[in-house]
């Protein structure tokens, strides 16, 4: 009985062994992303080339909201994660508050060639989605609504309409609808957003909080226009309902990659964070998923089709059409000031 | 005893009050000594406008139960306990289903397009879709819904244990069934009136899922300022400060009801 205890343990000692040698040979790094369908287009597109061409180990975790863990892990000094694929809110905020590491660009030339509004002294831009004006084909099968102005013509587009219970892009629609032009949102007026919003706001049947939520919305016919992710209708049109958006005057908005302060695996998280952004690796994505590379060099890489391409956020002439959301300022006093009055103006 | 019951305690202190203290210590410590937290949320009028619409709803949600739930406690004590299990075993039967789900069930039949109006519409009772969902009446509908059998369960518990000699006592003194009802049966049955309604409003109090998806964005339950909390503030202790003002707001509703009735019975044990 005894022997046989000991030679347990000894194999378990044995194979742990074998697996911290292992560890320490190759190097390796630990990966955040939301998870589902996402992550997984990233683990085809991105990720697992990234690790065969560094020949490193890609260690992969999923959070809906990284926030919290974010904060928590830098916090108690000891971060188990590298690299995080999150809101670029987040890399901005995160960089301010000291939870992020400064990137040195000279050892990230992808990140450097990309154009600066697409990056941060923390982050780099991973890819792209857009808040855009979509509708049901069935309500409006010719005419449909084509701006934020016609979202905001209750008497011109009759139906029911949703928006995102959040500020993000909702005020920046509310701008646009007043006749503020996408290149000239930032600073946000605030006071004259929430004054357009009060204007539209007894129009709204629902006030959506997560994407799946305005999915159905869509799908179901319970709404006949809303704000919604590109991405989202999409997939709903796959499946067959008729609804439809436009890029006109949609909200260009992002995730980015950053590197969390004290990260165990500092070297290896930059060298990584440079081959996600590989403009090759890049272009994969949107061949795997209905979002835009965060590299525009990805369009010049010949591998999106040029149908493909004209489906994408981030293509160049979509983007021309579109606002870039400034998350410098939202992540400014004035920013955080507006998110805490959403609430005001949701309970009023 | 106490060994037996040590296990479970240090569970308890673990799990339950460890954190909830670590949270509650948050929201009065950050970075030093802080009561801005509080101040906040005493003075700030969204958070009044919440905890004023929270004890709303969960007032109705509990009178509405109660009247759903009376009836069906009466009926599976008064006939035969093969019945009488049929009848609670349907009570309890939506348990095996996440209140997730039956959110987005409640949906299919409340929504525009949805299975009532669409009847309705069909009968030729209404013209247009009536609103039912994405308020308040639809986060009401749904949470009655799921918090019923924490009234009825109570309510039969209590039942059984009225003697139905007494009734007979009282038809054999020339009572008719209704006023034995009123004078004999419902007086004895308030212990498990008040159980139900007090476990039905404060698990309603805490509610989350059901308003997030039914409430169309406009029913702000407390629970929601909670979360909303966690990422406005980006800090627990604005969150943990709401979550405290809650949990004090239960704790006292516990005391009041307390002083009127022994918490074993609240709870279903006696």
């Amino acid at each position: 009985m005894m022997t046989k205890r000991n030679f347990g343990l000894g194999c378990a000692l044995v194979g742990a062994m074998g697996l911290t040698t292992s560890a320490d040979a190759a190097e390796q790094i630990t990966f955040v992303s939301q998870g589902g369908a996402y992550q997984q287009a990233q683990t085809v597109a991105i990720l697992d080339p990234s690790a065969k061409k560094l020949g490193i180990t890609i260690n992969q975790d999923s959070i809906p909201d990284a926030w919290p863990a974010i904060k928590t892990q830098v916090g108690s000094g000891k971060p188990i994660w590298d690299v995080v694929d999150t809101p670029t809110g987040n890399c901005l905020r995160g960089g301010e508050q000291g939870l992020m590491e400064k990137l040195d660009f000279s050892k990230i030339p992808n990140g450097a060639a990309m154009p600066e509004a697409y990056r941060s002294p923390y982050s780099v831009s991973y890819e792209f989605y857009s808040s855009v004006l979509s509708y049901s084909q069935k309500t409006f099968p010719k005419d449909a609504p084509n701006s934020w102005a016609d979202f905001w013509d209750v008497k011109k587009f009759p139906g029911r309409r949703a928006l995102r219970n959040h500020p993000f892009a909702t005020l920046e629609a509310a701008l646009m609808a007043d006749g503020v032009a996408p290149d000239k949102l930032y600073p946000l007026d605030v006071d004259r957003a929430f004054k357009k919003l009060e204007e539209i706001k007894p129009h709204i049947t629902v006030w959506w909080t997560s994407g799946a939520q305005s999915a159905q919305l869509l799908n179901d016919g319970e709404v006949d226009m809303e704000m919604a992710w590109n991405g989202r209708v999409s997939a709903v049109a796959k499946e067959g309902a008729k609804v439809a958006f436009t890029y006109n005057q949609g909200i260009l908005q992002s995730t980015s990659l950053c590197i969390l302060k004290g990260a165990p695996n500092l070297d290896t998280a930059v060298k990584f964070l440079n081959e996600a952004v590989d403009p090759v690796h890049q272009a994969n994505l949107p061949l795997n998923i209905d979002y835009g590379p965060g590299n525009p060099k990805a369009f010049e890489t010949g591998v999106i089709n040029p149908e493909r391409a004209a489906q994408l956020p981030s293509e160049p002439a979509n983007a021309s059409k579109q606002a870039l959301m400034s998350y410098a300022w939202w992540s400014s006093p004035a920013g955080e000031a507006a998110e805490k009055r959403w609430a005001s103006f949701m309970q009023k | 005893m106490l060994a037996l019951v040590s296990p479970a305690l240090l569970v308890i202190l673990a799990l339950i009050v460890l954190p909830v203290g670590w949270l509650a210590w948050q929201s009065i410590y950050h970075d030093g000594f802080t009561v801005e937290n509080y101040r906040r949320v005493f003075t700030e009028d969204i958070y009044w406008r919440s905890f004023a619409l929270t004890f709303e709803i969960s007032l109705a949600v509990t009178v509405i139960a109660l009247l759903l739930g009376y009836p069906v406690a009466y009926l599976a004590n008064s006939v035969p306990k093969g019945w009488s299990i049929l009848i609670l075993s349907l009570v309890v039967l939506p348990f095996w289903t996440s209140v997730l789900v039956r959110a987005y069930a409640w949906l299919a039949l409340l929504q525009r397009t949805g299975v009532i109006n669409q009847f309705l519409r069909y009968l030729d009772v209404i013209s247009e879709p009536l609103a039912l969902v994405h308020n308040t009446f639809g986060t009401v509908v749904a949470t009655v819904h799921i918090l019923l059998p924490f009234m009825v369960l109570p309510l039969y518990a209590t039942m059984q244990k009225i003697p139905g000699d007494l009734m007979q006592a009282g038809a054999s003194l020339g009572a008719s069934p209704s006023l034995t009802f009123f004078r004999v049966f419902l007086p004895l049955s308030l212990p498990g009136v008040l159980a139900g309604c007090t476990m039905v409003f404060v698990l309603c109090l805490g509610f989350y899922i059901t308003p997030e998806l039914l409430g169309g964005g406009r029913t702000v339950m407390v629970s929601m300022l909670v979360s909303r909390n966690v990422e406005l503030y980006n800090q627990f202790g604005a969150a943990s400060a709401v979550a405290v003002v809650l949990l004090l707001s239960v704790l006292a509703i516990f005391f009041v009801v307390s002083r009127f009735i022994s918490l074993d019975r609240v709870l279903g044990q006696k």
